[in-house]
């Protein structure tokens, strides 16, 4: 299968005053087209930080990120966006919807920066796939945090990416809605093919997936395959 | 073009619920450019108005005058002017209204001729204006008329002879309403002038010859060929080319006023440009984070945030330019009595268009400051929201911005200015200013870090560590605040300095009253007039009118031809007013030499003369000096330099000569006193004219306040055109506050969900607001006595004192309303739930 994704040797360290501290430490893995993986561990762990330098909203200070065979650390920030609207979605812990805009207008920036045909048809669509048919002309304050995090859903498929990332994308949900979120998710990851990375420190959550890897202080370590799922 | 319409589109989109805070953005523009645009439109018509009037103003198509009358070899040149003539004579005299029993200082105007050529004498009746020539009749000044209750029929007495009023001057040619506030104008028939007997040796006349010329007479070569001569007569002549310079320069003066206003203005505008789109980028940075994440490049997150603000600063510059429009109707009104005729208020294409290229430019480069900011804004503040690393490197746009502000800055003062020292000083002024604020805010976080005082109470130490604090205002509001304050005190100081200058001549012990024309044999009647009403004789003193024939050495002519010399002829020109006496007076200091003493016949005469009259000549002690004294020639020394203090209301001579000279010349003696009221004033005038028709009274006083209320004027237009500023000033302070209501909002709700009372809230607020105003106030205050100082002494030349009291007020006023501004601000998280105040500010 088609290798989507590949680090090697990363490392992140940030200067805090005169020292120098590691938050990620020689991280290596690699993933395949449809595959589903979780990065698990607690708060500090460096598994949010890996997910921004995965999605190269980051630059390492050692190792590489590989996206499509594309090293991120040859191209420059621009170049980065326009590969992330090319074969990237995002959902986020705090939905992170431009609080401006309505619902709709959230989901067609995708389509739109991509030049794509139709943009509110598609929108329109997803939304409804999403439960939120009759809220289109909405703004994130008026919806509730489920559906900020529906609408979000629905932006993040709205481009058909390849690979989505997912930052504790129930952290702000209870349980319930949590619940229909994450199934609504790995729906859509179904329907659509999507290679999956979800950070989290919901075990539950990780079990869903096809792998998990597992940080602490800035390590891997352990990367496995869930069995369950796998099959 | 895909690409742009859905930038366009998501800029459109992005705004609909913004457009609220993007107001104090609109204003700040749309008074600036109101401000330009109006001052502008004002100053463009003006120009037009100067070309069109100037021919009415000079009266004729060549004017020759001074204040004698042309020699042989002048008036031979002269006669040869074709066209027709006509002569005008001026000075300044007594008049007596025996009707109401009232005396009034009137500038006497005595015309031969078809004078004014062109425009017109406008009075009541009409007719008036040709009837009263001839036959001891007059036409006397509106003003003067409703004053003294005086109709057409009445009688008026110059001089020595009195004269029937026989129409009301309403408006003359080229005379203004200020100058009539100065001294009332009465045109007489030149040949009833003797008769008056006002003219004698030593009056001070002021001789006006006129001609109307033939349409083909090249006059500018003509008068170009023979100007050396006439300067040496001591006459000067004007072409209408002349004129029309002339009063573009002396508008330029005002120009150059008005248009420091506008920039004033357009510079406060351009601090709340900047200041507002800098709250606003700073309220976007979670969207721009979330488009860059969704994959938008640097560049196009930019342009939809430009986009954004170019169009709204658009219509900002618009509607300024419309209000500017509208608002220069009302400034000739303000400006009606100072300004020889009345300016058109026709809308004007041209300023309309400077006034939106400007404000366009401006808007840009300001906005684009904060804006810029907007390119760099990293997608990984969507996963760490505190994360701020992408803003901590300086940008180079940055620089290239600031460098094009500058430049603009300076171009458009050298535009105005048209000098390049004084828009490059202006310039220089302003980043000093910009830079000193900046290094005090620096100063102010780093001593307030520094010197905490950690005993305090925790209200006081929450607000006084709001200035040091992530996030924290202390430089924006500082250089904003501080800035505005600082030029607005500046036109403050300014104002009341000239102001001041004019009180000064009217206080303590400064004679207030002068009677000159007085003949030798009159001088004791006038003293004794003077002691029966108890008045002092602070000065009696004779006068003997003479010329600089030779100096040096050479005559006057033959220093006249050397074209090496640095000689200022103004000091050899001017007919010499000299008194005789062997002591200085209280009004003068000894410089140089010894103050002569009584000549003896026979004995070489030494005069003492004032240092800057001697400095014209290049002359020193012991250097000669011939006098022409109404044709005797008097050979003298220079025996002393005196320093003379000008501003003494009191007779000052620049020639003094030693007693046992001039005794027997012709001369008339000068009488100065003080007195204590009005009333007095006016009934010693009335009997002084009365008994010796030929004296003139000076009242200072009246004087004074004639000049006061034209300054009063003057300061009413500065204040007018100040208010522009002050408004500009008042919403940037609104805006700079505004940024701190985002800034502290989140802060404020912490603290109240974590059970801070109401009171402490706002206590807190006010302690960091009260510290940012009165630091951004004093600093403000503290450049523009600096900036004021050396404006004074380098530029206006005058003493420099500060009146307290007015600037005390701006600082408490200033202080105030920043803590009221910033507390009204933060009105709404003590008086809402802190959920529904977060909710909000999310949305």
């Amino acid at each position: 299968m088609q290798e989507v994704l590949s680090v090697e040797n990363l490392t992140k360290t940030y200067k805090s005053g005169s020292k120098e501290l590691t938050v990620l430490n020689d991280i290596n893995f690699s993933i395949a087209q449809g595959e589903s993986l979780a990065i698990v561990g607690s708060s500090g762990s460096g598994k949010t930080t890996l997910l921004g330098l995965c999605a190269g909203l980051d630059t390492p200070s050692l190792g590489s990120v590989s996206l499509y065979g594309k090293k991120l650390g040859s191209l420059s920030e621009d170049e980065r966006a326009a590969l992330r609207n090319e074969y990237v979605g995002f959902i986020f812990q705090n939905f992170q919807l431009v609080p401006t805009l309505t619902a709709l207008e959230n989901v067609m920036i995708p389509l739109e920066l991509n030049g794509k045909p139709h943009p509110a048809k598609t929108a329109k669509e997803l939304l409804a796939r999403v439960g939120l048919g009759d809220r289109y002309d909405h703004y994130p304050s008026q919806l509730s945090g489920g559906e900020q995090q529906r609408v979000s859903l629905a932006r993040a498929f709205s481009n058909a990416p390849k690979l989505l990332f997912a930052d504790e994308p129930t952290g702000n949900l209870d349980d319930d809605t949590s619940g229909s979120i994450e199934d609504l998710l790995f729906e859509l990851n179904r329907e659509n093919g999507t290679t999956l990375i979800i950070v989290t420190h919901d075990n539950e959550l990780a079990a869903k997936t096809n792998r998990i890897i597992r940080l602490k202080g800035g390590h891997s370590i352990s990367d496995t395959q869930n069995v369950k799922t796998a099959q | 073009m895909s690409q742009f319409s859905f930038l366009a589109k998501t800029a459109y989109r992005d705004s609909r619920r913004n457009r609220g805070k993007l107001a104090m953005f609109m204003s700040s523009i749309i008074l600036g450019i109101a401000a330009l645009v109006a001052i502008n439109s004002f100053n463009y018509n003006l120009v037009e108005d100067v070309d069109e009037q100037a021919l009415s103003i000079l009266g004729a198509d060549y004017v020759v005058s001074g204040n004698n009358l042309p020699n042989d070899e002048v008036k031979s040149m002269l006669d040869s002017l074709p066209g027709d003539t006509a002569k005008l004579i001026e000075l300044f005299s007594m008049s007596f209204m025996p009707k109401e029993e009232q005396t009034q200082f009137v500038r006497i105007k005595a015309v031969k001729g078809a004078y004014p050529f062109y425009g017109k004498m406008v009075t009541e009746p009409t007719n008036a204006a040709q009837s009263f020539k001839g036959g001891n009749q007059a036409l006397v000044d509106e003003g003067m008329m409703i004053n003294y209750n005086l109709q057409v029929g009445d009688s008026i007495r110059l001089g020595s002879k009195s004269f029937l009023i026989k129409g009301k001057l309403i408006s003359a040619v080229g005379s203004t309403g200020a100058a009539a506030a100065f001294a009332p104008s009465v045109f007489i028939d030149y040949d009833d002038l003797e008769a008056t007997k006002l003219v004698q040796p030593g009056s001070l006349l002021d001789y006006n010859f006129y001609w109307k010329l033939p349409k083909d007479f090249e006059i500018d070569q003509w008068d170009e060929a023979r100007k050396t001569s006439f300067r040496n007569s001591s006459l000067r002549s004007t072409t209408l080319a002349e004129q029309k310079r002339e009063l573009s320069e002396a508008f330029s003066n005002l120009n150059y006023f008005l248009n420091l206003v506008a920039l004033v203005s357009l510079l406060l505008g351009c601090i709340g440009v900047a200041s507002s789109v800098f709250i606003y980028v700073k309220t976007k940075i979670n969207s721009i984070a979330i488009f860059r994440c969704l994959g938008m490049k640097g560049n196009q997150a930019f342009t939809i945030y430009f986009l954004q603000i170019f169009v709204l600063g658009a219509i900002g510059v618009l509607v300024g330019a419309f209000l500017g429009s509208a608002i220069q109707l009302l400034i000739p009104v303000v400006l009606s009595d100072l300004l020889p005729f009345e300016v058109t208020t026709d809308i004007s294409w041209r300023a309309i268009g400077e006034g939106v290229s400007i404000g366009l430019i401006i808007t840009t480069l300001f906005a684009l400051l904060p804006l810029v900011s907007v390119r760099k804004i990293s997608p990984l503040r969507t996963l760490r929201t505190n994360y701020e690393g992408d803003t901590q490197d300086r940008d180079p746009l940055t620089w290239i911005i600031n460098i094009a502000i500058v430049l603009f800055v300076f171009l458009f003062l050298w535009r105005l200015t048209s000098e390049v020292m004084t828009a490059a000083g202006f310039t220089a002024g302003l980043i000093a200013a910009f830079l000193l604020l900046w290094a005090v805010s620096k100063l102010i976080i780093w001593a307030v870090k520094k010197f905490f005082p950690r005993h305090w109470s925790f209200v006081l130490r929450q607000g006084l560590s709001n200035l040091f604090r992530p996030n924290n205002q202390t430089q924006t509001l500082l250089v904003s605040i501080g800035l505005g304050t600082s030029i607005l005190t500046t036109l403050f100081i300014i104002q009341g300095l000239l102001l001041n200058n004019v009180a000064q001549m009217d206080v303590g012990k400064q004679p207030n009253v002068i009677l000159y024309g007085i003949e030798k044999s009159q001088s004791q009647g006038v003293e004794e007039l003077t002691d029966k009403y108890d008045l002092p004789v602070i000065q009696n003193v004779p006068i003997v009118t003479m010329k600089v024939e030779a100096w040096k050495g050479k005559s006057k002519l033959e220093w006249l031809q050397d074209t090496t010399t640095k000689t200022r002829f103004w000091a050899a020109n001017r007919e010499a007013r000299v008194t005789y006496r062997d002591t200085l007076d209280e009004s003068e200091k000894l410089v140089k030499g010894s103050m002569p003493k009584h000549v003896n016949p026979g004995d070489s005469v030494f005069i003492s003369v004032d240092e800057g009259w001697a400095e014209g000549l290049n002359l020193d002690i012991g250097d000669e000096v011939v006098f022409n004294v109404q044709g005797t020639r008097i050979k003298t020394y220079i025996g002393a330099f005196r320093d003379i203090e000008f501003r003494s209301m009191a007779t000052r001579f620049f020639v003094v000569f030693p007693t046992g000279v001039l005794e027997k010349a012709p001369q008339f003696m000068v009488v100065v006193t003080k007195s204590p009221d009005n009333t007095t004033t006016a009934q010693y005038r009335r009997e002084v004219v009365k008994n010796f028709p030929n004296v003139s009274v000076v009242d200072l006083g009246s004087i004074l306040a004639a000049v006061g209320e034209i300054l009063k004027k003057v300061s009413y237009i500065i204040q007018f055109m100040a208010a522009f500023s002050i408004l500009t000033g008042l919403i940037v302070l609104l805006s700079s506050l505004l940024l701190s209501k985002y800034q502290r909002i989140k802060e404020s709700v912490l603290l109240r969900t974590l059970g801070a009372s109401r009171r402490q809230i706002l206590r807190i607020n006010a302690t960091e607001y009260a510290l940012l105003g009165a630091l951004s106030a004093a600093t403000g205050i503290f450049i523009s006595i600096a900036g004021s100082y050396l404006l004074a002494t380098f530029q206006l030349e005058m003493d420099y004192n500060i009146n307290w009291l007015p600037i005390l007020a701006i600082f408490f006023i200033v202080t105030g309303l920043t803590v009221l501004i910033g507390l009204f601000n933060s009105k709404e998280v003590v008086s809402k739930s802190p959920l529904e105040v977060l909710r909000n500010e999310v949305g």
